[in-house]
């Protein structure tokens, strides 16, 4: 068998579509199967299994699901409640609720009612990156059948009034960030809020709002059909679940693939990926969860498991759980200095230091890329980063911090080797025939 | 961040085409009563739908029809990187992932072919039929490298076929979009070991369920309530 997870215990069957991704097909493969019983129990009981299956969310920030929704107040008051996904997916590596989207919207048509009727909503919006033109047209279509069949909508079989409906956005990666997705949401350019007040306070439209990812949602149903126990039997004790999980870079065959939480990264990589490409010797770094944590050396990738506590443990983080690997070719200093420039570009330029920092970052890490750079720049850079980090409004700040700061921890000395050379007259090749190519 | 402005040149006026129109109204009613602004990018796009470009125009119809002082839609047009500000090429609008993920598997090959054939990026061609430029995460880096052309991802390109799928944008007879090594979505290549069980496709799971694990007996759920 490759991997650990088993068939009989996937909840993305139709990962990818290979068979129907509709309503027939959906529902021969378990949606919508027993929702009514669901949406008998009451809130309370929803919110209790969610937290008890130990789900932690996966847009990034891994807050457990269960407890988020109990923030919300107990009965829908004068403002109505909302439920917003977030289907934004920008997080450079992270290419998984894409496949949910295309390929089996009805989980996570079903997931929303459910979640919906926990929080006490009557409406959730789906927001989806804009440049998803093909996943917003299978998604709309779902929701669609969804109607027709009288799953969801006004006096729907389920006994919950209830109306989904689907936006997009405009290419914009901050607006990942939930405020900043909700500004997006009412109209707005997409800059982050500054918190309190919280979403399930005042979210969208200053109504009470409950926003989740895209993978978070679209498990619940499962879960709720077999039960806490059997979603918190798969990885370890506060990283309990299975995870989609999306690899990307220098492997033999980068894929898309559901697996138990706290699966050994470097199984993942062999059984599933056809390993790192020219062997694991050839493994030079990983970045394990979007580029937004910090990378890990192959040494500590040996034996680092894809969890949360084991991530953080080596200073790096779970995130999306997108794994972006690099072998001995990789020009290390110019793959982080790319991410710079991706934080400058997306920067939303609210808070001073994200706006200049995320520039200035990326203009001292191109230099480091070529060697022309000063070697005193290595301290400045990373006091600049650490300056930023934790400084700013929302987390965008902190995503450029770490990429550089995971860097500098592992590769200083190659940086300062290629400075030197560069003194002395040895520039570095690669990332000069790189740039030449730019 | 990035600087964008409105391009010098600007057409006399704009409309919306009876079906572009229809379709606003649709994105408007998705919202509540007095939130109708929700719906500026969604309408914003309808326009580059129908024109390849947003104009200034074009901004202040939005606005009208939205209720928004025009300055406020004149931002979102900017902010959204998405907006094409100047007029594209009329055969292809081609959006080369640059992003480390692609990056790594090849992506500046791409960006120097479009380079070569299409000179500078975010400027129209010299024929007029192509504009290129670089983005960023597309969100298919399982699939890198890759580029959108014309809304649609192509997908584990190579230069080589890369070029090709370009010459038959230009020829007017552009492929399926997917990926160009017939890799099934984010399988890995060659197929998938897992998802191969086939009691998950055989109606199995469809057999209705009798109770939930754990349930309460049945009682006080809200949606009985209502439904009673
Ligand atoms: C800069 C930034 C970008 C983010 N992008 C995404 C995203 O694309 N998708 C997502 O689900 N969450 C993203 N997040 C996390 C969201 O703010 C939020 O935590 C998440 O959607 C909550 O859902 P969850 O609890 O189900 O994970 C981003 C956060 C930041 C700071
Ligand atoms: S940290 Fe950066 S992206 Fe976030 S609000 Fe501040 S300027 Fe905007
Ligand atoms: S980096 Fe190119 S699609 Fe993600």
């Amino acid at each position: 068998m490759v991997g650990i997870l088993e068939d009989k215990d996937r909840i993305f069957t139709n990962l990818y579509g290979l068979h129907d991704w509709g309503l027939e097909g959906a529902k021969r493969r378990g949606a919508w199967n027993g929702t009514r019983l669901m949406l008998e129990q009451t809130p309370e009981w929803l919110c209790d299994q969610i937290k008890a299956s130990g789900l932690r969310g996966r847009g990034g920030a891994g807050f457990s699901t269960g407890l988020k929704w109990t923030f919300m107040p107990k009965a829908e008051g004068a403002r109505p409640h909302y439920l917003v996904i977030n289907a934004d997916e920008s997080e450079p590596g992270t290419c998984k609720d894409r496949e949910i989207l295309r390929n089996d919207p009805h989980l996570l048509i079903e997931g929303a009612m459910i979640a919906s009727y926990a929080i006490r909503a009557h409406t959730c919006y789906i927001y989806i990156r804009g440049e998803y033109v093909h996943e917003r047209e299978r998604l709309e279509a779902a929701i669609k059948q969804a109607y027709e069949a009288k799953l969801i909508g006004k006096g729907n079989v389920h006994g919950w009034d209830f109306d989904v409906f689907v936006t997009h956005g405009g290419g914009a990666y901050i607006c990942g960030d939930e405020t900043a997705l909700m500004e997006s949401l009412e109209g707005k350019k997409g800059q982050p809020r500054l918190k309190p007040p919280f979403p399930a306070g005042a979210g969208i439209y200053g109504c009470p709002t409950t926003i989740n990812n895209v993978e978070s949602i679209s498990v619940v149903g499962t879960i709720l059909r077999r039960g806490a126990a059997w979603f918190s039997g798969f990885g370890r004790p506060n990283n309990t679940g299975t995870k989609l999980m999306a690899i990307s870079g220098h492997v033999n065959k980068p894929c898309v693939v559901e697996e138990t939480m706290s699966i050994p990264l470097k199984q993942l990589l062999e059984d599933h990926c056809g390993g790192v490409r020219g062997g694991w010797g050839n493994l030079k770094a990983v970045i394990p969860g979007g580029s937004s944590v910090r990378m890990i050396p192959a040494h500590e990738a040996e034996t680092a498991l894809m969890d949360f506590d084991s991530l953080s443990a080596l200073k790096s983080g779970l995130g999306t759980a997108a794994v972006i690997v690099m072998d001995q070719s990789t020009d290390i200093v110019r793959a982080i200095a790319r991410l710079s420039y991706f934080y400058k570009h997306e920067s939303c330029g609210q808070c001073t230091p994200c706006r200049e920092g995320t520039g200035w970052m990326w203009r001292v890490m191109e230099r480091m890329a070529t060697g022309e750079a000063d070697m005193k720049e290595i301290d400045m850079l990373l006091d600049v980063a650490s300056q930023i980090e934790g400084h700013t409004i929302c987390g965008l700040g902190d995503a450029a911090a770490w990429p550089i700061q995971g860097l500098f921890r592992h590769f200083r000395p190659e940086v300062e080797a290629r400075i030197t050379n560069y003194r002395a007259g040895r520039p570095h090749v690669q990332g000069a025939s790189l740039q030449a190519a730019e | 961040m990035s600087v964008r402005r409105l391009a010098a040149n600007q057409p006399e006026s704009f409309a919306f085409s009876a079906e572009s129109l229809k379709q606003g109204k649709a994105w408007i009613a998705r919202f509540p009563e007095g939130r109708q602004q929700s719906a500026v990018i969604p309408m914003l796009w309808l326009v580059q739908k129908q024109e390849g470009w947003v104009s200034e125009p074009a901004i202040r119809v939005v606005a009208e029809i939205l209720g928004m002082p025009v300055i406020r839609v004149y931002e979102v047009a900017t902010f959204y990187t998405m907006f094409m500000l100047e007029p594209v090429g009329s055969h292809a609008l081609v959006q080369v992932c640059g992003t480390t993920p692609c990056m790594l598997r090849g992506a500046n090959d791409l960006k120097a072919v479009c380079q070569r054939r299409f000179g500078d990026r975010d400027h129209l061609s010299p024929d007029g039929k192509v504009t290129w430029q670089e983005v960023e995460c597309l969100g298919a880096c399982s699939n890198a490298p890759m580029a959108a052309i014309n809304d649609y991802y192509y997908e584990d390109l190579t230069p080589e076929i890369f070029e090709q799928i370009l010459d038959e944008f230009i020829a007017g007879k552009p492929r399926a979009p997917g990926s160009v090594i017939g890799r099934q979505g984010s399988a890995p290549e060659g197929g998938s070991a897992v998802l191969q069980d086939a009691s998950l496709y055989d109606g199995t799971a469809a057999k209705a369920l009798k109770a939930l694990p754990n349930a309460e007996p049945k009682t006080s759920g809200v949606a009985k309530e209502a439904a009673q």
